[in-house]
């Protein structure tokens, strides 16, 4: 048993933190977060030349990691500094699809990726599919050498900036089969695609995308139609190792954050965490993050298992994830007061980049009732 | 016991209902739910309506042309405006303030602010909090020296909630620092149009301007400007906070917070069913439910002796805690609901320029859960009401 990050994760994690340590700051941040694109075109670039992108793809596909604890090494630095670029989206969404099911020519794009060129989104979410991801509405019908997509995508994240979408479309079956769903890329730009796109909550930007008439060739399917849905499971799982990872470290600086303030901040003579009603509250606030440190090492370290043991674990990671993340976000607001409630300082948006993963992939009550579906099988 | 309000008190309700049914319109009531913001004009026009039909000072003594309400009408009120999604009536002048001046203002400030209060001639804002003075609020520094007919006042007051619209402020300042923090402390109405006071916004985390800081810098106010004794500041700044507590558990607002969460289960599908057939979901709507059930009733019993005339201590505190771990566990409900339509930030559709995003109901779950949070913050932070239920309770 080793608990230990290999040599090459602990240099990514060193460089990574102080990269975003010196450049992250809350005011570039902040600034970032009222910029039109959400993001920041410099940052991005910087990155991916840190390797912090080829880091989440393995050697095979063009990077030099890829496994469980690579991702929860980038992630848990990307949660500490509360980023908002899309390297989920664009990376372990749009790239992981990509790796699955693409033919040569379409994971040639992996490169492009890694190199901090591409932008891609995935648009498989619906206006009433919530968390299910096998509730896809959209469809894909063939029209002579054509594929004609018509359909909505709700809370595509990363939409406008993505250079291609993934579309997800049904060739056959019914909204909520697990068969018949296909992946397309599809140009952001073409004829038929509009996109109304809005800020997140927590940074970022997202869109609500129509797709009327939209025509893609056969070459724009991912892998054999109608067979996408494992791919979509393999890389959400993928997708919810990260976002753990990403929370775990969003609490990790609630917590310093909160550290601080008791220790500084006086009422009544005396550092407010010194009244042990603050100060055992604190204490919990400690053993509950230890427990979502080893909750996502058990999602990690069980990515490349089967499917079914693989997502026992990844749902009774982020159901753990979703309620210490909730502990650890209101605990921190309410012991610091007032001056957590502000905008521009760092916990306000770190506690908002807490809760708001709940809302990725599923919250904490469909984790529940995932894991106990899947220990009942 | 009887559970059962009276025929009048029935009535009273059926008459407030029918007033509000009347005068919310459905814009004000979409204002009111968080699916857009009210404006100055929005709440200032919503008192006048109150006004004109004699229900804007509801706590008031008739004498100073109030409503004399007894807690249970004041009660029944507050549930059905929550219920009806009316806008919250501005509690500083009429409720904060106005008692205080009733009590221990001059007859000339009495005869001058009370009806500026009801005609909304004058809006009020509250200076206590300072940056260094929150839970420990006698610790103030904000300092008010004599200078012939005048204080002058420098220093700085934060968390000005609505300081923005205010054209006065009544503020706690230290007028000796040479006694116990406590009797140091007095009492002044300030015109906000006084040379030397500044209004800075404090953006809240979910992009509103709700409060401000206030600074002052060698602010002269007129002597006949300070409210009754000097240094007796504190004895009324804490009379006004047991008159600031009514409908301090919010179960009207619990209760149209729980009825939204409901409308948003029947509308939002999980797996193919409607959420409100969802187990785990329902489960946790129904525990919530079942604790406001119990806190409505401890409220009437306390709403109930005040009506008798005694003065809620202690149990204002429980309320307090109780109400608002309630109001926010809603909060968390209908932030759950939402589903992925919780993670936009659609600040134009809030200011009602735009279609929302997803459903209507979403628009707002995500930003009220985060500001909710001050619930448990404000007026005496829920650990400071802890402490004060202890030291009640233990006799220390």
């Amino acid at each position: 048993m080793d608990f230990q990050l290999t040599e090459e994760r602990q240099m990514l994690q060193d460089t990574l933190r102080r990269f975003l340590s010196d450049r992250y700051t809350t005011t570039v941040r902040n600034e970032i977060i009222e910029s039109d694109t959400g993001l920041s075109a410099d940052i991005w670039s910087e990155l991916a030349e840190l390797g912090v992108i080829g880091a989440l793809f393995s050697e095979d596909d063009g990077g030099f990691g890829g496994a469980g604890f690579d991702l929860t090494t980038v992630f848990e630095e990307l949660g500490r500094a509360g980023v908002v670029e899309p390297i989920l989206d664009t990376a372990i969404l749009g790239g992981g699809l990509l790796v699955a099911l693409g033919n040569d020519a379409q994971k040639a794009l992996v490169e492009d990726i890694v190199g901090g060129g591409l932008h891609l989104a995935f648009a498989h979410g619906e206006p009433t599919s919530r968390y299910d991801l096998n509730r896809v509405e959209t469809t894909a019908k063939q029209q002579g050498d054509q594929i004609v997509l018509n359909g909505r995508k709700a809370v595509v994240v990363n939409a406008e900036a993505a250079g291609q979408l993934i579309v997800s479309a049904r060739e056959s079956g019914a909204a909520g089969d697990e068969s018949g769903i296909s992946l397309f890329l599809v140009p952001a730009d073409a004829a038929g695609v509009s996109m109304r796109g809005y800020p997140l909550l927590a940074g970022g930007r997202a869109a609500e995308i129509v797709l009327d008439e939209v025509k893609v060739g056969p070459d724009a399917r991912l892998g054999a139609a109608g067979d996408a849905y494992p791919a979509i499971l393999d890389v959400v799982a993928r997708a919810n190792v990260a976002l753990s990872a990403e929370a775990l470290g969003a609490m990790e600086t609630a917590t310093e954050l909160t550290r601080e303030y008791l220790m500084t901040r006086k009422q009544f003579g005396r550092p407010i965490g010194t009244f042990q009603a603050l100060a055992h509250r604190f204490s919990d606030m400690l053993i509950e993050l230890e427990q979502a440190r080893s909750a996502v090492i058990n999602a990690a370290g069980h990515l490349a298992e089967g499917a079914t043991l693989r997502d026992r674990h990844i749902a009774s990671t982020r159901n753990l994830i979703g309620r210490v993340g909730r502990l650890v976000a209101e605990e921190s607001i309410q012991m610091h007061g007032g001056i957590a409630m502000t905008q521009e300082y760092e916990l306000a948006h770190i506690a908002k980049r807490i809760v708001m993963t709940d809302h990725r992939f599923g919250d904490t009550d469909y984790h529940l009732e995932r894991f106990i579906a899947l220990s009942a099988a | 016991m009887d559970l059962a309000y009276t025929a009048e008190e029935q009535a009273f309700r059926e008459e407030v209902r029918v007033f509000l049914d009347e005068k919310v319109s459905d814009e004000l009531r979409a204002k009111a739910r968080g699916e857009a913001s009210l404006s100055k004009q929005d709440m200032e026009d919503w008192h006048a309506t109150l006004n004109e039909k004699g229900w804007l000072a509801q706590n008031w003594p008739k004498k100073f042309g109030g409503a004399e309400w007894n807690a249970v009408q004041r009660h029944i009120f507050e549930e059905e405006a929550a219920m009806a999604n009316a806008p919250r009536i501005i509690p500083f002048g009429l409720a904060m303030l106005a008692p205080v001046l009733q009590k221990f203002g001059s007859k000339e400030q009495q005869d001058h602010y009370l009806p500026r209060i009801l005609s909304g001639e004058d809006w009020w804002c509250q200076g206590y909090s300072e940056p260094g003075a929150g839970s420990d609020l006698a610790s103030l520094k904000t300092k008010a020296v004599r200078d012939g007919d005048h204080y002058v006042v420098n220093g700085q007051k934060t968390w000005t909630t609505l300081g923005q619209h205010a054209n006065w402020i009544f503020c706690l300042v230290r007028t000796d620092s040479d006694v116990k923090q406590q009797e140091g402390i007095s009492f002044l109405l300030i015109d906000m149009d006084t040379p030397g006071i500044e209004v800075r916004p404090i953006i809240l985390l979910d992009g509103t301007h709700e409060v401000n800081e206030v600074f002052f810098d060698d602010v002269r106010v007129p002597v006949e400007n300070l409210v009754g004794e000097e240094n007796k500041g504190w004895t009324y700044a804490k009379y006004l906070l047991t008159h600031e507590r009514t409908n301090i558990a919010g179960v009207g607002f619990s209760q149209a917070g729980l009825d939204t969460v409901k409308r948003m289960a029947r509308a939002e599908m999980s797996g193919g069913r409607p959420l409100i057939e969802n187990p785990h979901f329902m489960a946790r709507v129904a525990q919530v439910e079942i604790d406001l059930m119990a806190m409505s009733t401890t409220n009437l019993r306390i709403v109930s002796q005040a009506a008798a005339g005694s003065a809620p201590g202690v149990e204002a505190s429980m309320l307090k805690v109780k109400g608002t771990i309630i109001r926010q566990e809603i909060n968390d409900l209908a932030r759950r609901a939402a589903g992925p339509y919780a993670m936009p930030f659609a600040s134009e559709a809030i200011e009602g320029d735009n279609d929302p995003i997803g459903p209507d109901y979403a628009t707002a779950v995500s930003p009220h859960y985060f500001n909710n949070r001050k619930l448990s913050i404000f007026g005496g932070s829920n650990e400071i009401q802890r402490g004060i239920i202890a030291k009640v309770k233990m006799g220390g």
